[in-house]
């Protein structure tokens, strides 16, 4: 179908532009759409045939492109469905029934989900298909007599979805079951104490108009039967965690909570069999359903930080082809060593760390970096296990495998700052560890005062202050402010290794660039291109960028991350001409491009001026020079926004840099620092580190990560910049993973945000506690509106946490 | 009084049971897992169309 009006057709499954001459062609709900190949073709038939075109009505975001769904990319399933590579991912459920946990990959909406979903479900033998919105997990059980695993994950393939085992598996199982336990003990304390209250308030009105006392004993006992589950199995995790700190000889919160929980329960019973006094039920149900809540939400708050560090370890895939004397052999990943040859096609993820061998293509590394552009692989370059390789077919040598890995390291980085407390969360467990003796201490004499005054109330107000200052606000009130931001910076690239990081960056007030590599790419870039001939810009490109391509000297890249691959043209007798440049024949003239000897014509005059320490290339055919281009370091383009940016914050900037004065001096005004010393050695940039910090600057420090690990190691806090491969051995608080720099102030401003939330936690909890204290000793609290304060004040401080995300 | 109080509090003793078993179901077959998902999956039209297609008798055979 034509619409008149509309200038460039776009491919109707996946949005791409179609290309001219396409002719590709499904249709849909009887009107005829245009795709844009063989492979968005193919998907959408098989979503028409098998009565899924809802799909196009309800989708709200569009998939990924259709890939090329090839046989042999099917073959590789097959190996699937052997026992022993199922072994990792498949349970058995049942005598023929197998239960699956599979990734899937290219879920970008709620109804890519439904058209999974349905048309497993249509499949004989597939029996449950569950997937997962929030975390694209799919579990499939199946019947194994009717339907092999391969041709499940076929049938996803043809739907335009990619399926892949989680492997992980038993962390998640061991994470789903500890999630559903605290789900049961919740669940248990809310429906006692709904009806516990109910009774509570029946007991409560009969106290003050009068009940039969036959009537009173019948809900006191009732109460204290629905009460039972929640002390002897919804408060268990609260005896346990004391239990644990008395044995360490520590004091933790669980205590106070364990003796609350457990002397009103004993009171209460005592009181329920004599027949007089007051019962608590209300108050130990209410205490235990809202303490669990609150540690639940606490929980899962963390768990999202972790989940981002798993969800990385997935990444790497579980099958690789091995290449052996031009075999191609699928293999497990676990079998690959370091050495072997291996393939990675198109549209798959890279198995193992590897360096190209032959090949060019680009690669996807956005799910290491959350950033999405390609980046450019050619011969020589290094691979990251878990990105994913878009263009051509990469013939690759495995230089890191399993532990070894890039990925693995950055997920070591993770848990590295996971497991380190923070100084300020280890002050807070401290003062809460102390705040909980001076709390039992306090008890006591509130006890003994109360017994002397008033014998009758002493043990309800014993309770009410047992229950009411719990320091679970104080305890909660720094972690989950890590967590929150931990997780919030790691979703835009910015990853923090060391648990001190957030706290130190918070009080920043220098920030000290390092001019290469950090505040330039660190590598020639091409700046611009003067004609000398009526041949033009694009042209010049075109040509340029077709003859390097076969070239592996660096500055090839940068003509060919300018060019669209469709605008290269071929190339005859290509020549490498090491040291000078490249020549080859296109459209029967041959050109050379390279220094200005190579062509061996008279230097042509450039005009206008030239930036200090570019390169020039030269495009030159038989006859005439017809281009030049400049290359050179350039300044990252973030760099001078970033610049006024933190001095709009009033955090001061300088640059220490080894280089040539000059070379610095074009930098620095580039970006707008007045401070910066040049020519330096690594040991004066410390000194001149060290004089800031003298002077009472905190100061952090940007660089590359590895030549300024001594530099980075004596600043405050050090970030670097972690693009690539690096990632693993730099040495810094804080890696950034995008290269993005601008991602500086994010942090900044996320390290004051996390610790504003901090302050704000704190001094919350803190005025509660003290406010609450001598109200509850004076016995004008009763312990059920201690309880609901108590909890009120956890989950005031879990909520503010999460306002970070 | 009491006799009726006695059979009202054992019926909604019986209850609580009753909700406790069907919340201990639901946590188990899943239901908590995603509290996402199934507030997007409504939206989702996917009544069968009352004419038979090609498809659907497929599926059904």
């Amino acid at each position: 179908m034509e619409h008149p009006g509309c200038a460039e057709k776009t491919c109707f499954h996946c949005a791409l532009p179609v290309p001219p001459g396409a002719h590709y062609q499904v249709i849909i709900e009887d009107v005829p759409r245009e795709m844009c190949c063989r492979g968005c073709q193919a998907v959408a038939q098989t979503i028409v045939d098998n009565g899924l075109a809802d799909y196009y009505r309800h989708r709200t975001a569009m998939p990924g492109a259709g890939h090329e769904v090839v046989p042999e990319e099917l073959q590789k399933l097959a190996l699937y469905d052997h026992p022993g590579i199922q072994k990792s991912f498949v349970r058995q459920e049942g005598e023929h029934v197998k239960e699956a946990s599979l990734i899937l990959e290219g879920i970008t909406c709620a109804a890519c989900i439904w058209l999974n979903e349905r048309h497993l479900k249509q499949l004989r033998g597939v029996l449950q298909v569950q997937v997962n919105y929030a975390n694209h997990r799919a579990r499939i059980t199946w019947d194994d007599q009717v339907i092999q695993l391969s041709k499940i994950l076929e049938e996803i393939q043809l739907l335009g979805y990619n399926a892949h085992p989680f492997s992980a598996e038993r962390q998640e199982n061991l994470r789903r079951q500890r999630r559903a336990k605290d789900l049961r003990r919740i669940a248990i304390a809310g429906l006692s104490a709904g009806q516990v209250m109910m009774l509570a308030v029946a007991l409560y009105a009969g106290a003050a108009f009068g009940m039969e006392d036959s009537t009173a004993a019948l809900l006191r006992y009732l109460s204290l039967l629905l009460t039972l589950p929640v002390v002897f199995y919804a408060a268990l995790p609260f005896y346990q965690s004391a239990w644990h700190a008395l044995l360490g000889r520590r004091l933790n919160m669980d205590v106070p909570v364990s003796l609350a929980v457990i002397s009103a329960f004993a009171g209460s019973v005592w009181a329920t069999f004599q027949g007089q006094g007051v019962v608590y039920y209300d108050a130990i149900t209410m205490f235990s359903l809202f303490l669990l809540s609150s540690r639940l939400l606490e929980r899962s708050a963390q768990e999202k930080s972790v989940e981002a560090a798993e969800n990385l370890l997935k990444l790497a895939p579980a099958m690789a082809i091995r290449v052996v004397d031009d075999q191609h052999l699928p293999v497990l990943v676990l079998e690959l060593n370091e050495g072997d040859t291996i393939l990675a096609k198109p549209g798959e993820s890279i198995a193992a760390d590897a360096e190209v061998i032959e090949g060019r293509s680009t690669v996807d590394e956005a799910l290491l970096t959350g950033e999405s552009r390609p980046v450019p692989k050619s011969p020589g370059a290094a691979v990251i296990a878990g990105s994913i390789n878009l263009e051509g077919p990469l013939l690759l040598r495995v230089t890191g495998v399993g532990e070894n890995t890039v990925l693995a390291g950055i997920v070591r980085l993770l848990d590295r700052a996971v497991a380190e407390k923070p100084r300020l969360a280890q002050l807070a467990d401290r003062v809460a560890g102390h705040f909980t003796v001076i709390l039992l201490i306090l008890t006591v004499l509130v006890g003994a005062a109360w017994w002397w005054v008033e014998p009758g109330r002493a043990f309800e107000t014993v309770l009410a202050v047992l229950v009411v200052t719990c320091p679970c606000a104080l305890s909660l009130a720094a972690p989950t402010a890590f967590a929150a931001a931990g997780s919030h910076l790691l979703r835009h690239g910015i990853l923090l290794t060391r648990g001190h990081g957030l706290e130190t960056l918070a009080k920043v007030n220098h920030v000290v660039f390092d001019k290469t590599g950090t505040l330039t790419y660190g590598k020639p870039v091409l700046q611009r291109t003067i004609q000398l001939a009526e041949l033009d810009e694009n042209r010049c490109m075109a040509l340029a960028a077709s003859l390097e391509k076969t070239s592996e000297h660096p500055l090839a890249q940068s003509f060919l991350v300018r060019v669209a691959r469709p605008e290269l043209v071929p190339v005859q007798e290509a020549q490498n001409l090491p040291g000078k440049g490249v020549s080859g024949i296109i459209g029967g003239v041959r050109y050379t491009l390279g220094s200005s000897a190579l062509s061996g014509l008279p230097a042509a005059a450039l005009p206008g001026e030239l930036p200090a320490g570019s390169t020039l290339v030269w495009l030159c055919d038989e006859r005439r020079a017809l281009a030049v281009f400049v290359l050179s370091d350039s300044l990252r383009p973030q760099a001078r926004e970033l610049v006024a940016r933190l001095k709009a914050a009033e955090v001061r900037v300088s640059m220490l840099s080894g280089d040539a004065e000059d070379a610095v001096s074009h930098v620095a005004a580039e970006a707008g620092i007045e401070a910066w010393q040049a020519a330096l050695r690594p040991e004066d940039k410390l000194n001149a580190l060290r004089e800031l910090q003298r002077r009472g600057n905190v100061v952090a420090m940007v660089g590359d990560g590895i030549n300024d690990a001594p530099v980075l190691a004596g600043a405050d806090v050090s970030i670097a910049m972690g693009g690539g491969t690096q990632v693993a051995r730099a040495s810094s608080d804080i890696v950034l993973l995008t290269e993005n720099l601008l991602d500086i102030q994010l942090a900044l401003q996320t390290g004051h945000a996390s610790m504003a939330v901090m302050r704000q936690n704190f001094a919350w909890a803190i005025v509660y506690n003290v406010l609450a204290l001598p109200f509850a000793a004076l016995g004008m609290v009763p312990p059920w509106l201690a309880a609901i304060g108590m909890s009120a004040s956890s989950l005031v401080v879990v909520m503010n946490a999460l306002r970070l995300r | 009084m009491t006799a009726i109080l006695i059979y009202l509090l054992g019926m909604a003793l019986v209850m609580v049971i009753v909700a406790g078993i069907g919340i201990f179901w639901a946590i188990k077959s899943g239901q908590f897992e995603d509290l996402e998902g199934p507030a997007q999956r409504i939206l989702m039209d996917d009544d069968d169309p009352r004419i038979p297609r090609y498809s659907d008798s497929r599926s059904n055979r």
